[in-house]
């Protein structure tokens, strides 16, 4: 299997495996284009991506991506209903004004949506507040508070309670363990929402 | 009805057997068709070898490249300064307006005259830019990839106002002769000079203009209290006017500059909307403007890709940080070389050209 021999970040490999080959994928804050070029690479996909960063789109462009510099607070409004088959939002949707609204466009514009998620219910995030009485500092919530662009954190559960009041659908998901591997335990578990440092969605309408 | 027409072309590099290789270098408003090789009047190096040649993003070796002098133009196109076949005068303002539209017409006859169905890509800056917008509009099929660089889809208020002061300027000379110049064996020298003056400043920036001249004086160590050229500035601008009128035609320059004042794609393809113009738009596309170009803002290539993303065709966009302002699509941008690099690549192993 092809997927095998180029390592790409854990959540974006269970993003990857997810898409179809041949399909179409927008990629919100999609960085240095990691999983648009593995997508277009491994899977023949039709990839899109927006970044906020001048010089990350510009590294973007440069190695032949289709990217452009935009704000996924604003832009994601301009795309037509239904123009991809997946929208893609991996470890951003707490940086965004309105994460609820933008989850809400994600599944307008895509016909299905993947989002990757900072679980604010791993075990260490809950010690650190419990017995250092401090803001958590992990490996997916690595800035102190005043240089986060965390603004909208949530746990798995408060994450799926956003999923069930928008009325969608979850097709699959992952848990994963701070070092990328997948935890055994179910999304809805209490034991996901504990020992899980992030979850991967994929998600649709109802 | 104007006929029959010359255009005048040059080209580079050679066409492979599929003919899947050219790319169409369209020129801004006082460009010509000589972007890669020294030019025959004034001398100078061609306008765009910053991005053309061996290893540099549009390579002969690659690619066949064509450029052509816009309809309208006076660098071998036919324009207000040749011979009314009926009149046996030159034209003059009897020669009809011109659109954006009808100078890619004319290339695009050039590129059928050559054998070629679909262009690799078409790329141009500021006017050049608008003829690219316009040939991905018009010949949706015809365009497998494009590069709009510091352009926009319409023309502002403002940089109508800019020329409409160019144009007056050039009006305004007694030489103009009511743009019977030619018959009078005169040149509106001034005015065009002026017109020059008044478009180049807004190629530039103030940081640029701080940088390059500040308050420095011209050849000589103190204010003279007089309407010499003092600064460097006037003397930079002065020198700019003055080479201008030779090698430029005053009445083009009111013909191309009328033509960029009228280019709105929106309305001419999309009844007023620019997603509409570029409805089902598969044309790859790369969108390229500059932080400090003021003339053509990062703000209207927004929009452009904005109305892109609706259509949903494929489109990149990128600025880069320059403070050169709009000229810096012509100067040594090593950032915006490796950027069109990396799309060219991209788009040409999508059309299954060779690396």
């Amino acid at each position: 299997m092809t997927l095998e021999h180029t390592k790409i970040r854990p959540d974006l490999q269970v993003v990857a495996n997810w898409i179809e080959p041949g399909s179409r994928v927008l990629d919100i804050g999609c960085g240095n284009g990691e999983l648009l070029a593995y997508l277009g690479r491994e899977k023949n996909v039709d990839c899109r991506g927006i970044e906020i960063r001048r010089a990350k789109v510009n590294q973007c462009v440069a190695a032949g991506l289709s990217v452009i510099r935009g704000d996924a607070n604003q832009d994601l409004s301009l795309y037509p209903t239904d123009s991809f088959d997946y929208v893609v939002l991996t470890q951003a949707l707490q940086t965004l004004e309105q994460p609820r609204a933008a989850l809400e466009e994600l599944i307008r514009v895509g016909n299905r949506a993947v989002v990757s998620i900072p679980n604010f219910g791993y075990w260490r995030v809950r010690l650190s507040l419990l017995f250092r009485g401090r803001m958590p500092v992990t490996e997916s919530l690595n800035q102190p508070w005043y240089e986060t662009k965390n603004i909208h954190l949530c746990t798995i559960l408060d994450f799926l309670g956003l999923v069930q009041e928008l009325g969608l659908e979850i097709e699959d998901a992952v848990v994963l363990k701070p070092d990328g591997t997948p935890a055994r335990s179910p999304v809805t578990s209490a034991r996901a929402n504990f020992w899980g440092e992030q979850a991967v969605l994929l998600l649709r309408r109802k | 009805m104007l006929a029959p027409v010359t255009l005048a072309y040059q080209t580079y590099g050679t066409l492979n057997a599929d003919k899947s290789n050219a790319i169409l270098i369209c020129h801004a408003l006082t460009g010509d068709q000589f972007p890669a090789e020294t030019h025959p009047i004034t001398g100078k190096p061609g306008w765009w070898e910053s991005i053309i040649g061996p290893d540099k993003p549009l390579d002969p070796d690659r690619f066949f490249l064509i450029c052509v002098n816009v309809l309208g133009g006076c660098m071998g196109s036919t324009g207000p300064a040749d011979i009314n076949p009926a009149t046996g005068k030159p034209y003059g303002l009897s020669f009809p307006v011109i659109t954006i539209g009808d100078m890619v017409r004319g290339c695009m006859r050039v590129v059928d005259s050559l054998g070629i169905d679909t262009l690799f890509s078409v790329i141009g800056g500021s006017m050049g830019g608008m003829q690219v917008l316009e040939a991905v509009a018009a010949y949706p099929d015809r365009v497998f990839s494009a590069i709009p660089i510091a352009t926009a889809a319409y023309h502002t208020a403002q940089n109508i106002a800019f020329h409409e002061v160019g144009r007056q300027a050039i009006m305004a000379d007694p030489e103009w002769r009511d743009g019977d110049y030619l018959l009078h064996d005169t040149l509106p020298r001034r005015g065009l000079s002026v017109a020059r003056m008044t478009a180049h400043i807004t190629y530039l920036s103030e940081p640029a203009l701080q940088r390059k001249f500040g308050r420095s004086l011209q050849d000589r160590d103190e204010v003279k209290f007089g309407f010499d050229a003092d600064f460097q500035v006037e003397s930079y601008l002065r020198h700019q006017g003055r080479t201008f009128v030779d090698r430029f035609d005053a009445n083009a320059y009111l013909y191309i500059t009328r033509a960029m004042d009228y280019f709105d794609l929106a309305t001419s393809y999309g009844e007023g909307s620019l997603a509409t113009a570029f409805k089902d738009c598969k044309t790859r596309i790369c969108v390229v403007s500059f932080t400090s170009d003021w003339l053509f803002p990062t703000s209207e290539s927004r929009a452009m890709v904005h109305a892109l993303n609706a259509a949903a065709a494929p489109v990149s966009f990128v600025e880069i940080e320059t403070d050169k302002g709009h000229d810096a699509f012509l100067l040594d941008e090593p950032e915006m070389n490796r950027i069109l690099q990396g799309f060219i690549n991209g788009a040409a192993a999508a059309r299954g050209l060779p690396a």
